[in-house]
Order: structure tokens, then C-alpha cells, then sequence
């Protein structure tokens, strides 16, 4: 029980995705603008890492592995991965036609989201079992949501604020993220995993 | 080899299939014509096809009672784009309702302003701020260049000056006030 929470506290805090394994920089920075949408791009994010981790590793354990073709991981592993984002499209359309707009573009970008690849092949790398790949994948997903959340909640009041001419924009956005990358660093040697 | 690639096969034949069940389990209904005749129109909500804003124009038009060249500022794109989603013939703008002409500006000259709130009240999109007997300022980024603020204003202290070229309103200059003289350099 312990390991599972360490798993949590590890994905969530010490290795987070992406200030720590700057895995999925791209969503970070795109659709930190509002908080709004950065919870929304949280949710959906968490709902396809969840899933396609557990599907990943589900395809690799009874599918590549009794059969030896393992060398097909990485396009199987796409495969899935745009098969849930797709899901979760169609999902979040009919459930919150809202949500649906204020993502746009971003949602069928999930697919190339490398943190959702990555934790996918983090997962066979570390040799995780089914429930571990689970928690592995949600926890990630929780650690890009609320980095992801806390971000747009300082970039909302970065906007209002006199920041210098040269630094105005993604400047600044990139300057943020250095600094809270740097103070994640601090939860380094928390837990090992 | 043949493993693999029948491995995939069927990973992307089950896929799919699950793919197309979400499909028709989670089916969406297609926006209502309305809707995307609204999103083509250009929002300025001026008020020169005769209704009171873009949206009961839309409205008209999904319900056949009007015509679709009665939008003098979206001009001949949003007619040939209206035309493309209705599948009609296009037809040129009707003159009763105005003539096509570059996005416009309204800028209040502050000194003459006298506060008398008349054109807050006349601007369909909220984009004049002030109070009585307060300066008025237009919030260059709401005004939709409609000129419905013009006529109100007591002391005429409102113009409409062009907006600055941006990424998606620039054109090639003209090539008629190009000077073309070749050879003829100082």
C-alpha cells in the first residue's frame, strides 16, 4: 500500500512530468492563458493518460509479449493513444460542448502530447505491473494538472502586470516556468522510487 | 514477420471498431443552421441589414425569409461564403443597405466630449465606456467599427479613422499606386 502512495507522491511531486521530466511543454505553455481552460486541459489530460497507460500497458502485456513483437511498441502505443484521445473528444463534445470549444485545437493535440507517450514507456521501462501503470499514469496526469493549473493561475496575473517590453509574452511565461521548475527541485531526494 | 503484421492488423481493425461504436454511441447533433450562418456573419452588429444585430439576421436567413447580400460589412466574403453553406447562387451586395468599406474605428475626441452618455446607449456591443458628465473613452478592442455612435453624439465629437493593417486584414497595396516607371531613378 505504501509503494502506491509513493508512486503517487513520486509522479505527482519529486518526478513531476513536467518541471521535473519536461515531458509535454507544449500544452503547458499553450493553454496556461486562462485558468478556465487550464483545468479543463487538466481534466481531459488526466481522463487520456489514465486510460491510455492502463491500455498500453494492457496491449503490451497480452499482446506484444506472448508474441514476441516487442520492437512494435512505439506504433502500437500511438495506435492506442489516438484511439483514447479520439474517444475523449467525442466524449467531452457530447458531455460539454463548452469545455469542447474553449479546448479546440488542443484536445486532438493530446495525441502528440509526448507526456502521454512517455509515461506510457516509462511504464514498460520501469517493469510496472497493471494497478502500478494505472497509479504511474494518474498520478502524472495529476502532477501535469496542477502545475499545469498553478501556471495559468500566475500567468493571469503576469498579464495585468508592467512587465518590461523585452520580457512581455512567452518571455516571461518561459521565465516563470525556469523558476517553478527550480523550486520543484526542492522535493527532490522526498521519496525514492 | 507475419505475426507482427497480423498483430496489428486486428489491434487497429478492434480499435477502430471501438472507435466507430463511440462514434454512434456519443453521436453530437450538427450545429443548427443558424448557428454557422451567425459564425460567418461578422458580428458588428450595426444593424444595417435592417434587423437589430447579426444573430435575428442569422435567424431570417436559416428561415428563408431574407436575402444573404444584406451585410454591407462582411461584403462580398461573407456573401460568398454564406452563398458556398446555403448552396445558392451569389449575388451582389444590395445598395439599399450600404456599401462595403474598410474596417473603421470610432475614436472620441476627449476634449470635446461633454459626458452626455447617448452613444453608450446607442453602442450595440458595450465597447464606450464613461459615465454623466465623465469623459467617454471607446475600448478600441470591443468597437466593431458599426458607426451607430455617430448620429446621438450632440457635439459631433466621434470619428471613424482606420484601423492599423493586422496580420489578417492586410493587403497587397494596390497595384495601381505603384509607380511603375522603370529606369526612371533619381
Amino acid at each position: 500500500m505504501t509503494d502506491y502512495a509513493l508512486i503517487l507522491i513520486s509522479t505527482i511531486l519529486v518526478n513531476n512530468i513536467v518541471l521535473v521530466k519536461f515531458l509535454g511543454l507544449c500544452p503547458f505553455m499553450g493553454v496556461s492563458r486562462k485558468l478556465e481552460t487550464a483545468i479543463g486541459m487538466g481534466l481531459a489530460t488526466t481522463f487520456v493518460l489514465t486510460l491510455s497507460s492502463i491500455s498500453s500497458y494492457l496491449i503490451n502485456e497480452y499482446l506484444l509479449a506472448p508474441l514476441g513483437i516487442e520492437f512494435l511498441r512505439t506504433i502500437s502505443f500511438i495506435f492506442v493513444i489516438a484511439v483514447v484521445v479520439q474517444f475523449t473528444e467525442l466524449v467531452v463534445h457530447k458531455t460539454s460542448p463548452i469545455l469542447y470549444q474553449v479546448l479546440g485545437i488542443f484536445l486532438p493535440l493530446i495525441t502528440t502530447n509526448c507526456a502521454v507517450l512517455g509515461v506510457a514507456l516509462l511504464n514498460v521501462q520501469q517493469g510496472h505491473g497493471f494497478l502500478e501503470s494505472a497509479l504511474y499514469g494518474f498520478g502524472a496526469a495529476i502532477g501535469f494538472s496542477m502545475v499545469l493549473i498553478i501556471f495559468a493561475a500566475m500567468r493571469e496575473r503576469i498579464a495585468v502586470a508592467d512587465v518590461p517590453v523585452a520580457f512581455q509574452g512567452a518571455a516571461i511565461g518561459l521565465i516563470t516556468a525556469g523558476l517553478m521548475s527550480m523550486a520543484f527541485m526542492g522535493f527532490a531526494g522526498l521519496v525514492h522510487v | 514477420m507475419l505475426t507482427a503484421i497480423l498483430a496489428i492488423t486486428l489491434l487497429a481493425l478492434i480499435l477502430g471498431l471501438v472507435l466507430g461504436f463511440a462514434a454512434i454511441r456519443f453521436k453530437v447533433e450538427g450545429d443548427p443552421i443558424a448557428d454557422q450562418i451567425d459564425k460567418i456573419l461578422p458580428q458588428t452588429q450595426c444593424g444595417q441589414c435592417s434587423f437589430a444585430g447579426c444573430r435575428p439576421y442569422a435567424e431570417a436567413i436559416a428561415a428563408g425569409e431574407v436575402d444573404i447580400n444584406r451585410c454591407p460589412p462582411g461584403g462580398e466574403a461573407t456573401i460568398h461564403a454564406l452563398a458556398d453553406l446555403l448552396e445558392v447562387e451569389f449575388k451582389a451586395l444590395d445598395e439599399e443597405c450600404g456599401v462595403e468599406k474598410p474596417k473603421m474605428l470610432a475614436v472620441i475626441d476627449e476634449d470635446r466630449c461633454i459626458g452626455c452618455t447617448l452613444c453608450i446607449q446607442a453602442c450595440p456591443v458595450d465597447a464606450i465606456l464613461g459615465a454623466a458628465k465623465h469623459m467617454h473613452t471607446v475600448i478600441a478592442s470591443e468597437c466593431t467599427g458599426c458607426e451607430l455612435c455617430l448620429p446621438p453624439c450632440p457635439v459631433d465629437c466621434i470619428d471613424m479613422v482606420e484601423t492599423k493593417p493586422k496580420p489578417n486584414t492586410w493587403r497587397w497595396p494596390d497595384p495601381a499606386h505603384i509607380d511603375l516607371k522603370l529606369g526612371d531613378q533619381p
